[in-house]
């Protein structure tokens, strides 16, 4: 809502508060000011000037020499302007922006030689003093404005400041009005909020007009048929009306209220809108057939051609002003093409009607087209506005002279005039606060608003439609008395918190992760479709089928993720083309999984990436293995995989370099070096790691607290040997082997080297482990040691693992 | 023999002051001292001496072989110190030469400064809850005091599945889930992502971070909100921090505040920075709507509460002086190592 401060003027007196005390008030009192603007601000030496002659230039055929008296600007002297517009001639009175002059925009005009002629400033045109033919409809868009004395205007004068001369004197100020105030979308409700904000006078008079002799009822038949959307239609008829322009004085409120002027009609139901809150409608006469106006619903399918000149299909539930056989306007939203007012208009129908702010809005909607009007009635507007609103308009047709007003007008009123009272209660306020008010100050606070309190009851103004509990007296009370004079106080009782298991969990990945030299990501849940393409899942993955956003911002991000693994693809990529020699990421985040209810669930997920110097696929392993045991996961199996059935994701990795993690037999993640063709859908021209854990299997396979294991007492006892064994078979079994057979007394077994070539023959490897052993009962005996070794050797054999010659 | 003994004495004394090495010293020691030493050789013609004589040099021989093995003692001790003081003197290292480069990760700045504001809460006895990102529209709007149709949904642009269910525009639907569950007294924080369908920029995106908090108990009243928040920003922005509260409308609470910092640029002059409004928003606020507390089965006409609501992004993005929202989520090194 931009306010005309000096349309405000008319209401209540501030003309001793400075524009940043006014917008500062009705801040702190809720009526939040996004800005203010004084029109004319960057214009500054632009006069009045008169064309005293204007000769063709001696060296152009398009520009033409001016000498023009600017008055007292120029000293008594005319200048001369060298200017290549076509409209001018000598007499005519225009802006002149003398040397050294500023324009909006930041526009400086200095003197200088246009082909060699002097030219002492610049004629200006309406854009350059940030008009437009709307605010001055007798200029032209595209030469100098040629300037005309107005009705009610101060005469021109030579050498005024053009700021005086067109009306460039009010502030605007710019408010941000929340959905509950529709009241304060209007010149009269932000006076209400002035008066309680500054505590000073203001006076709304009821608006009056003389009226002609007449029945409405014999030129016109209202009939509401759904009362419940529509509690009261007012309508008035204006007879022999005379279209034109709007003087100037309206013209300018609505500028600085950001209104473009159309014509008397429409600017007056625009005014009345502006200055009551309250949205008009006017209709030419001619086009209501029967002259019956009946608000009703559509019919299912009927059709509306609008003002905007675009056809709608309208439908049962959506609320219309018809005529005896078709719509003419779409209530609350928008009139009809034909039913609006033309140049050859006579008699004119104005509307004040309340539609119910629910309809309006699913209508408009529905119907994709919000307007000033409908914007106003979704929030739910008051009944008992429409009436004086209407007045208004009459009051306006006659002070401008456009118009005979019949005196007799129809009003349909259906709607509730039980004042609502809501319970005042004191003492309730103060300790709903933590406040200390009196109760004379609360009441002053209200009255101020116009309330009216008594026998324990607040009553509201009508238009305060945002007003239905105790809670809303206690906000009124509040904001008035000032927010910040409630005092500040510590909550009483104890209370004590911690974090969750799963949020302790995840803290502590984050952590270990971090102590592994891996850096935190944050990436949008949302992906692309394509993303599955990208990372190679097959076209039946149980992945393709997600959460799918149905007005997204663009197909990038439209589906909700199932798998977090392409967000970190992405961010590697990234890394990648913004040429960082490496980089060493995870992110713990959530997936979106369909499950057939009405809410996906949402498992936590950690990614790890990777790519660049250091990163290699034992790199990742061996940071997952710390953090697998940090997180009290031992004994962890890593498994080749290379199929989407082993899991889903398995396509998106090297099929010779990637495992799917498991504990106990049940999976908790997979890892390792993505594959060529992912890389390559991502642009990433290296090598890059990457894997995905389940966090919540994770938890519930963690160990949890750990116990204390005593030290040693007794020293261990270690042996190495080395075996030949097929290259294909996997370290883990060999491992696994070693493991069973030493038993209990094993302490740890280490591969400390791999050897394949000439000496183990073609397809075999050699696998060097130092095998410690350990006893809490006593010293292991060499006998002890070997007896342990010889059964590796048996166990091993029968992987077909030989000792190394 | 006395001669010899003295002459020995007088020898050993000389190739020790000139001895310069460990190896050499050990070298004095086994000829002077040693089995075959010549002191040795010396003691072995005592025989030959008389008996008068013997006790005599054999007394002298003692004190010869003392003074030696003093001498020796000494020189050793002497070279050990110098050796000791020569090999620290070789070892000097350059010790402004770089450290072995040793890379811990980072955390996101937005975790950084999460955590942060998650200690202040838990030292508050807030407990820390969490719901679902896809949610329902009851959860996320109608339970919320904001029925279909309600004009303040259009100030939350929201990404919709279907028509009941959204991608949560606030985290307020957390806070209906835990008073649904949950009998007062309620102190929470639900923090997490949340998501509007706002284009790109500098200050926007379509899913940033909210922390919501909310407390309903007996007798919880507007100043404890006055007091919750004026602490929770002195402890995020210093002691120095000044807020205030300005009236406007949620429809989950009544009455409602936005909450503004005074800039700590300009103290409240105005500048460039706040919009030259002096201050610079920060929050919304305000106490539970009696609506929201009787649609979740809490009595409001026993119990009270309040609720606030801080973007996360605001406050990391203010902290750190980060210009571009969009940093936050790009994810570069460069960027992230920064925190």
């Amino acid at each position: 809502m931009d306010l005309s401060m000096r349309w405000l003027s008319d209401y209540i007196d501030v003309s001793d508060l400075s524009i940043k005390e006014f917008c500062s008030g009705l801040t702190i009192s809720g009526s939040k000011v996004e800005r203010y603007e004084t029109e004319g601000e960057e214009i500054s030496k632009v006069v009045v000037g008169k064309l005293l002659s204007v000769v063709p230039h001696e060296n152009s055929d398009h520009l033409v020499v001016c000498q023009v008296d600017v008055g007292k600007a120029g000293n008594g002297e005319p200048i001369q302007i060298v200017t290549g517009a076509p409209n001018v001639k000598a007499g005519d009175i225009v802006p002149v922006a003398m040397d050294g002059s500023t324009l909006p925009g930041g526009v400086k005009i200095k003197k200088g030689k246009l082909r060699g002629v002097e030219s002492n400033g610049m004629l200006c045109s309406l854009g350059e003093l940030g008009l437009t033919t709307h605010d001055f409809p007798y200029a032209i868009a595209d030469g100098i404005f040629l300037l005309q004395e107005e009705e009610g205007c101060k005469p021109l004068e030579l050498g005024m400041d053009i700021k005086e001369a067109i009306g460039f004197n009010d502030t605007s100020v710019e408010f941000e009005i929340t959905s509950n105030r529709p009241d304060c979308m209007s010149v009269i409700g932000l006076a209400r909020e002035t008066h309680a904000t500054f505590d000073r006078p203001y006076t709304v008079k009821e608006p009056t007009f003389k009226g002609i002799d007449g029945d409405i009822n014999s030129m016109l038949k209202v009939e509401i048929h759904n009362k419940e959307l529509c509690p009261r239609y007012i309508a008035g008829v204006v007879k022999n009306v005379k279209i034109g322009m709007s003087p100037r004085w309206m013209r300018e409120r609505l500028r600085a209220s950001g209104v473009r002027p159309i014509n008397n009609f429409v600017d007056i139901t625009n005014y009345v809108m502006l200055e009551y809150g309250h949205p008009m409608h006017a209709f030419d006469i001619r086009y209501i057939k029967g002259n019956e106006i009946n608000i009703r619903n559509a019919k299912q399918g009927e059709k509306i051609t609008t003002l905007d000149g675009v056809e709608r299909t309208l439908t049962d539930k959506m609320l219309v002003i018809a005529d005896a056989e078709k719509p003419v306007a779409v209530a609350g939203v928008m009139g009809g093409e034909y039913s609006g007012i033309m140049d050859d208009t006579v008699d004119v129908v104005f509307e004040a009607a309340c539609f119910d702010g629910a309809s309006v809005r699913t209508t408009a909607k529905a119907l994709g087209m919000r307007t000033d009007a409908s914007s106003r009635f979704e929030k739910g507007l008051d009944p008992q506005n429409a009436y004086p609103a209407i007045m208004r308009a009459f009051q306006l047709v006659e002070e401008l002279g456009c118009g005979e007003v019949v005196k007799t007008i129809i009003d349909a009123d259906y709607s509730d005039k039980t004042p609502k009272g809501v319970v005042f209660d004191p003492e309730w306020i103060n300790n709903f606060l933590g406040s200390d008010i009196s109760e004379e100050e609360m009441v002053s606070c209200l009255e101020k608003l116009d309330f009216k309190v008594e026998n324990g009851m607040a009553y509201a103004p009508s238009v305060r439609i945002d007003i239905e509990c105790k809670a809303d007296i206690a906000e009124e009370v509040a904001r008035i008395y000032g927010y910040n004079k409630i005092p500040k106080t510590i909550i009483r009782g104890v209370a004590q918190a911690q974090l969750t298991p799963k949020q302790k969990f995840e803290r502590t990945i984050a952590n270990t992760m971090t102590a592994l030299g891996c850096y935190e990501i944050t990436t949008y849940s949302f992906i692309s479709p394509k993303y599955f393409d990208k990372i190679r899942l097959p076209e039946n993955s149980p992945l393709r089928k997600t959460v799918t956003i149905t007005n997204p911002l663009g197909e990038d991000t439209s589906v909700m993720r199932t798998t977090i693994l392409p967000s970190m693809c992405e961010v590697l990529a990234r890394n990648y083309n913004n040429r960082n020699a490496s980089a060493f990421l995870f992110e713990v985040g959530n997936e979106y999984i369909p499950n057939g209810g009405e809410l996906p669930d949402e498992p936590s997920r950690l990614a790890v990436g990777m790519y660049g110097n250091g990163a290699d696929f034992f790199g990742l392993k061996g940071r997952i293995e710390a953090l697998l045991d940090t997180m009290g996961l031992r004994d962890c199996e890593y498994t080749a995989c290379s199929d989407a059935e082993d899991y889903p994701e398995a396509p998106a990795f090297h099929p010779g370099r990637c495992a799917v993690i498991s504990k106990d037999g049940v999976k908790i993640g997979i890892m390792g070096e993505l594959h060529p063709e992912t890389l390559e859908n991502y642009g990433i021209d290296t090598k890059a790691y990457a894997a995905k854990l389940c966090i919540p299997e994770m938890m519930s396979l963690s160990e949890g607290e750990k116990t204390y294991k005593p030290l040693p007492k007794f020293p261990a006892t270690t042996r190495d040997i080395a075996v030949v064994c097929d290259d294909k078979l996997p370290a883990a079994s060999l491992e696994k082997a070693i493991k069973s057979a030493v038993g209990n007394i094993l302490e740890s077994v280490s591969l400390f080297d791999v050897y394949k070539g000439k000496q183990v023959g073609e397809g075999k490897k050699s696998m060097a482990y130092s095998i410690s052993m350990r006893s809490h009962e006593g010293t292991l005996t060499d006998e002890q040691a070997d007896a342990a070794m010889k059964r590796v050797l048996k166990e091993l054999a029968k992987l077909g693992a030989e000792l190394r010659a | 023999m006395k001669e010899q003994l003295e002459k020995i004495k007088q020898l050993a004394e000389q190739e020790l002051e000139k001895c310069e090495s460990l190896d050499v010293l050990e070298n004095l020691r086994v000829k002077f001292l040693g089995k075959k030493g010549e002191l040795t050789a010396i003691l072995k013609q005592m025989g030959s001496l008389s008996a008068e004589e013997r006790p005599v040099i054999g007394q002298l021989a003692n004190t010869v072989r003392s003074a030696i093995e003093e001498d020796i003692s000494k020189r050793t001790q002497a070279l050990k110190t110098e050796l000791a003081a020569k090999k620290l003197e070789a070892e000097t290292l350059d010790v402004t030469l770089p450290g072995t480069p040793l890379e811990l990760g980072k955390l996101h700045p937005l975790t950084v400064t999460l955590n942060d504001i998650k200690e202040i809460f838990l030292g508050m006895g807030f407990e820390i809850a969490e719901g679902p990102e896809v949610e329902t529209d009851h959860y996320c709007f109608e339970a919320l005091n904001m029925p279909k149709h309600h004009p303040a949904r259009d100030t939350q642009d929201t990404f919709y599945i279907n028509d009941n269910v959204v991608l949560r525009t606030q985290t307020s639907s957390v806070q209906i889930r835990t008073m649904e569950n949950k009998k007062p007294p309620i102190r929470i924080i639900s923090p997490g992502r949340v998501y509007r369908s706002d284009t790109v920029d500098a200050t926007h995106s379509p899913l940033f971070h909210q922390i919501e908090g909310l407390v309903v108990d007996k007798g919880i009243t507007m100043a404890d909100l006055n007091g919750t928040l004026e602490l929770l920003m002195k402890r995020i922005y210093g002691e120095d921090c000044q807020i205030r509260l300005r009236p406007h409308h949620f429809p989950y609470t009544e009455p409602s505040a936005e909450v503004d910092m005074m800039c700590f640029n300009c103290h409240g002059a105005g500048c460039p920075l706040c919009k030259n409004e002096g201050y610079i928003e920060l929050l919304g606020a305000g106490m539970v709507h009696p609506k929201v507390l009787e649609g979740c089965g809490i009595d409001p006409e026993v119990y009270s509460g309040f609720a606030f609501g801080i973007g996360l992004e605001r406050i990391t993005m203010g902290r750190y002086k980060i210009g571009d929202m969009r940093l936050l989520y790009e994810n570069d090194m460069r960027f992230l190592g920064q925190f």
